[in-house]
Parts: C-alpha cells; structure tokens; sequence
C-alpha cells in the first residue's frame, strides 16, 4: 500500500468517526470562568474546541446564565461585583451590587432575584436583577458557598463551609427556617428536578449527603472510594443530577475524577479520569455532555453523558472554576 | 506448501527455466503454502501462542498496575484526554509482541536452516526476494491473530480503544510486524547458531523495547536525559509504537509512517543480500558447509 493510499485509507476511516460522533450532540455555547486567568473561554459544544477566552472581571468563580439564555452572570470575586454579560458579544452590560466577594450563585427559576453567598460575609444577598438592588441579606453560616433554588422556587439552600451546615431559607420571607449538620465543608448543593432530594457535598468530609427537604432528614450519605487513590485526596464539590433523577456526577477535587451514581441506589457505578482537581460540572441541555472544570491542570473535560466516557480535554484559561453551557 | 511439494516444485523444474512460467496464481500458491506452514507451526504450539500473550498481559496487570499513575498521564497526542498508564501501555505492549514474533520467526530461521528446510525452500524456483518476502508475510499474520487477541483482553481490563480503532490500526500493525520481521530476517543471517539466540534477546529485543516511547511518554525520558531521548527517537521501534499508538486512534504520524517504512525496505533489502548464497553472508555464516556452494 502506497503512503497515499494509506494516509486516504486513514482518513476515510477517521472521517467516519468524527461524523458518528458529530451526530451526537446539538450546537450549544459553554462557558467557563478561569479564576487565575480573571477570564471567560468559550466552547463550542460540537466541536468541542475552545472559540475565544476574553479577560472579563478579576477572579471570576460562580457562573450562570438566564433561563432565557440572554445574560451571562459572572461572579467577580475581587471585584466584590456580579457581572451580567452579554453572552453573544461577552461585553459586560452592567454591573450588578452583590456584597462582598461574591463566590457562588443561584438564580431563581424565575429568572430573578439572584441568590449570592458572600463568602467573607457570612451572608446571602438576594440582588432583584432588573432594578440592580439588594431586596435582603441573609445571615448564614461561616463562609457560605452552595447555592440551590428548589425547582418550585420556594426554597433556597446555602451551605456555610466552616459550620458545615445546609440553611433552608423561605424565598418568600428570605429567613432561614431549618439547619441541617452535614459532613465537613459543604460546598455545593443541588435539588433533583421533582424537587424531592437535595444533594449536599462535603469536600474535607469526602461524602455526599442526600437529604428529603420535606423531613430535612438525610436519607443516605455517600462515599467514595478509588483503588490506588488516597482518603485524603477524594474531596466532592460539583454535583449535577440528570433530569429523570437516576444518575448523579459528583466532582472528586484532587482524585482527578467524576464518580457516576446511581441516584436511587445510591452505589457508585464508576470513576471517570478527568483533569487536575475538578470541582464544578454542567450538562449541555440535552444531557448528552457533561463539562467539568480542572483548575490545576488548566483545562475543562468532557463526559459522554450515555456512554460515561471521557471524550476531550479542552485547554482554558488559568484554573477554571464554574461553568455554565447556554439553554439553547 | 508443504516442504515435500515445495521438493517437488523444485525438483520438476529445470534450473535452466527459473521463474519465468510462473504465473500469479503459482505465486500465490507458493506464498500461501509457506504461510500456511508457518499458521499451522504456530496452531501445533500451543505454549508459543500463551508464551506470546502471557508477556504482554504481565506487563499490563502487574507492572502497569504497579506504575498506575492513578491521577493520569498528561495529555500527548493521540490522546484527547487524561489516560491511565494501562492505556498509554497498551500500543508499545502490542507492538512488543510483534517484536518477540519478529524474533521468534528468525528463530526459525535459523532452525530451519540447521535441519535442512531452509535449503529445500531456497531452491524453489521463485524469486529469492519473494520467498523471504512470504516468509514475513506468514510472520506478520502470526503476529496478527496474537496481537488482537492481546487487545481483545486488554479491553477486559478497561482499556478502551475506539471500535474503529481496531480497523484503522490494522495496517499500522501489518508495517511495524513487516519492519520487525525484516529485521529478524538480517539478524537470522547472523546468527551461526541456535544457542546464540539468547544473545539477540540481550542485544536487539530489550535495548530495542526499553529505550522507546512503549513504556514511558517521549517528554518524560527527555526530562531524564537528552542523551537518552536521541536514542529512543533514532530507535525505529519507537516509530513502530507511535505509528500504532497513532493508528489505534484513527490518527496517522507521517514521520512514524516514514521511518517505520523506510527501516523495513532497508532491512528487507538487506534480508535479500544476506539471504543470497552468492554474494550474501549466510553461506560463510551459515548451517553445514558446502551449503553455500
């Protein structure tokens, strides 16, 4: 066989490839904010290459977007501001008041109030988006981070890292109603779409707590463990829940890896080898990508969702830490 | 063929009218009796085809699971994303056995010689050329059936290769086990004897193998020596392992691709001078005297 012909043969067959695989996900928008780089890259979910990163904010962490997929919010920790972007342009429309060093955000269902913990504050500022004013601060625990709206929007939950406790907080008086003690340093919770579980992860205390919201009582606390991987390394922060409820991924910090769980059984299906301490995850709409940030190794992975595979490692900007992948 | 049609052949010619009424098919004829000895030979040894996985699968499980790098290999192309160490391991595995094969086949070679066969089948009326080339043409579809049974276990062992990687690689792994087996063929022209074998484990098959990219990434032993990097770049059997490692993936390395074919047409050029009683240097190095005459 000559070169040519071999080097066609190759390309043939690798073109094939590609094409089965491009046929598997929809064109959506992901972006990542880089907390050293002080950056948003964007990502094209198809090609799964990385379109720009722009300087945007200085220590930009939590990142969402309007469930109209029209504003980017960006927390910029140092900045003591959240940003609301223009995802189209990555212009910075306005700035937005959020207390001090604002970490971590949930916005309402709705679409407003934004719900910003305010890490060095001990408190949560409920920030009216359209009018840019502060409606309440809530006091919470020390160093609060996790954010969850409850999908009928009544509930908001706060996890304060250092009290190592999940708030429920009514949306409607903004007070805090019901404490729940969980493993050491939560820093992320996450409702189930039926709204019936919230997931609290505990980073120092290597679980995650499953808890009924009606009860407040934690049905399950799950652990982890990685043949060859040490206790101390496993530290779950991310988690995201699929949309029937049966399958979690929870970031594994600096195990380098996702943990696949079974949502109802709670077991641990697998281990997916990502980049360098993954904290934050998100799914493309369609649920067939999961994205996940590697802050010391500078790049984002991505997770075939129904094959639980890891398919690509995108270069970023300098340590990643949320990501947000656009509604439509 | 057997080797009593291959006489037969032999002896029914006149050396006079050498080649010339051989037709394709008689080519074909002549290349599939001698791959389908070499296939039957490798059937009947049972303990040359475990021989052949065992190696490799106590590469994987016990050194690999030792050497796990449980928090990944750095991303190099091919890859796309972090790998365990079983998976980068895996194509310089693969080619390993094409190399013991390569070996393995001017083993015997060099046996066939010392028993007598090797002249009974180098006076068959065909080209010279063409039975050296069937010759490792029946090595490399050995060293097929042994290397997809080695990737077909390693899958077992999590070591995901793409489904189409298995096509692509293909004919990555007819090259590398043509380059190998032209190389043992030069080495069995060396060798006088059996016992000497040993030797061309010492001197060619671990040297070979160890300073190469199969166990460890280009960018890691260059970090340890430079010295050391020159030699594993100028090494073909690092080319081998990329050029599959590539392939596996349905990536092609042109400069792997070009070295690795470059290495087999000198080596089988050289083969074919060795391998001629004329000029070669395997009637003076050869089995029993006057075979050279």
């Amino acid at each position: 066989m000559t070169p040519t012909a071999l080097r066609r043969l190759v390309a043939l067959l690798a073109g094939a490839a590609a094409l089965t695989a491009a046929d598997a996900a929809s064109a959506y928008t992901v972006y990542v904010s880089n907390e050293r780089g002080n950056s948003i890259t964007v990502i094209d979910s198809t090609t799964l290459e990385a379109k720009q990163t722009v300087k945007i904010g200085r220590r930009p962490r939590g990142i969402t977007m309007s469930p109209d997929g029209k504003v980017l919010f960006l927390c910029a920790s140092d900045d003591h501001a959240v940003l609301a972007i223009d995802p189209a342009t990555l212009k910075v429309m306005r700035k937005l008041k959020s207390g001090p060093d604002p970490e971590l955000f949930a916005l309402h269902p709705s679409g407003n109030p934004l719900y910003i913990a305010n890490e060095d504050d001990n408190q949560v500022t409920v920030l009216d988006v359209e009018q840019n004013k502060v409606v309440a601060q809530v006091p919470v625990g020390t160093e609060p981070e996790g954010m969850a709206v409850s999908p009928d929007g009544a509930t908001l939950v706060a996890t304060s890292e250092t009290t190592s406790m999940a708030h429920f907080i009514d949306t409607k008086t903004n007070k805090i109603f019901a404490n729940v003690l969980v493993d050491a340093r939560p820093r992320f919770a996450e409702f189930s779409k039926d709204g019936k579980r919230l997931w609290v992860s505990a980073e120092v205390g290597g679980t995650v707590s499953v808890i009924d919201p009606e009860t407040r009582k934690i049905i399950h606390k799950v652990t982890f463990q990685i043949p060859g991987v040490s206790k101390e390394a496993i530290q779950p922060v991310g988690v995201r829940l699929t949309k029937d409820g049966k399958t979690a991924f929870v970031a594994l910090g600096p195990a380098n890896r996702v943990a696949v769980v079974n949502a109802e059984t709670f077991e641990v299906q697998k281990y997916l080898l990502v980049g360098q301490r993954v904290w934050q995850l998100a799914f493309t709409p369609d649920e067939k990508l999961l994205f996940t940030t590697n802050g010391n190794s500078n790049d984002v992975s991505v997770i075939d969702v129904q094959d639980l595979k890891v398919v690509k490692s995108i270069k970023v900007g300098g340590a990643p830490w949320g990501v947000v992948v656009s509604p439509q | 063929m057997s080797e009593g049609n291959l006489r037969e052949a032999s002896v029914g010619k006149t050396p006079a009218a050498p080649a010339r009424h051989l037709g394709p098919a008689g080519y074909l004829v002549c290349m599939s009796g001698i791959v389908g000895r070499e296939l039957l030979r490798f059937v009947q040894q049972k303990e040359r085809f475990l021989s052949a996985l065992v190696r490799p699968l106590v590469w994987l499980f016990i050194f690999a699971a030792g050497f796990r790098s449980t928090l990944g290999v750095s991303i190099i192309p091919p890859y796309e994303t972090y790998v365990l160490y079983e998976v980068y391991v895996t194509p310089g595995l693969a080619v390993m056995i094409q190399l013991f094969n390569g070996m393995q086949s001017s083993l015997s070679m060099v046996y066939d010689r010392e028993v007598g066969s090797m002249r009974v089948l180098l006076t068959s009326p065909f080209p010279r050329w063409y039975l050296l080339f069937s010759k490792l043409v029946a090595g490399v579809s050995v060293s097929l059936a042994q290397v997809y049974v080695f990737l077909a276990i390693a899958r077992l062992w999590e070591v995901d290769i793409p489904p189409m990687g298995y096509l692509t690689a293909l004919p990555a792994f007819i090259l590398t086990g043509l380059m190998l087996g032209a190389i043992g063929l030069v080495i069995s022209s060396l060798i006088r004897q059996l016992e000497n074998f040993a030797s061309v484990m010492n001197f060619v098959i671990f040297p070979m193998f160890f300073a190469s990219s199969a166990l460890y990434p280009l960018w890691r032993i260059r970090d340890a020596s430079e010295t050391l990097y020159i030699v594993c770049l100028l090494n073909p059997f690092t080319h081998a392992v990329e050029l599959v490692r590539n392939a596996l993936y349905g990536a092609f390395e042109p400069q792997a691709f070009a070295v690795v074919l470059g290495t087999t047409i000198v080596f089988f050029a050289l083969a074919v001078v060795a391998y001629d009683p004329g000029r070669g240097i395997m009637g003076r190095r050869g089995g029993p005297k006057g075979e050279a005459a």
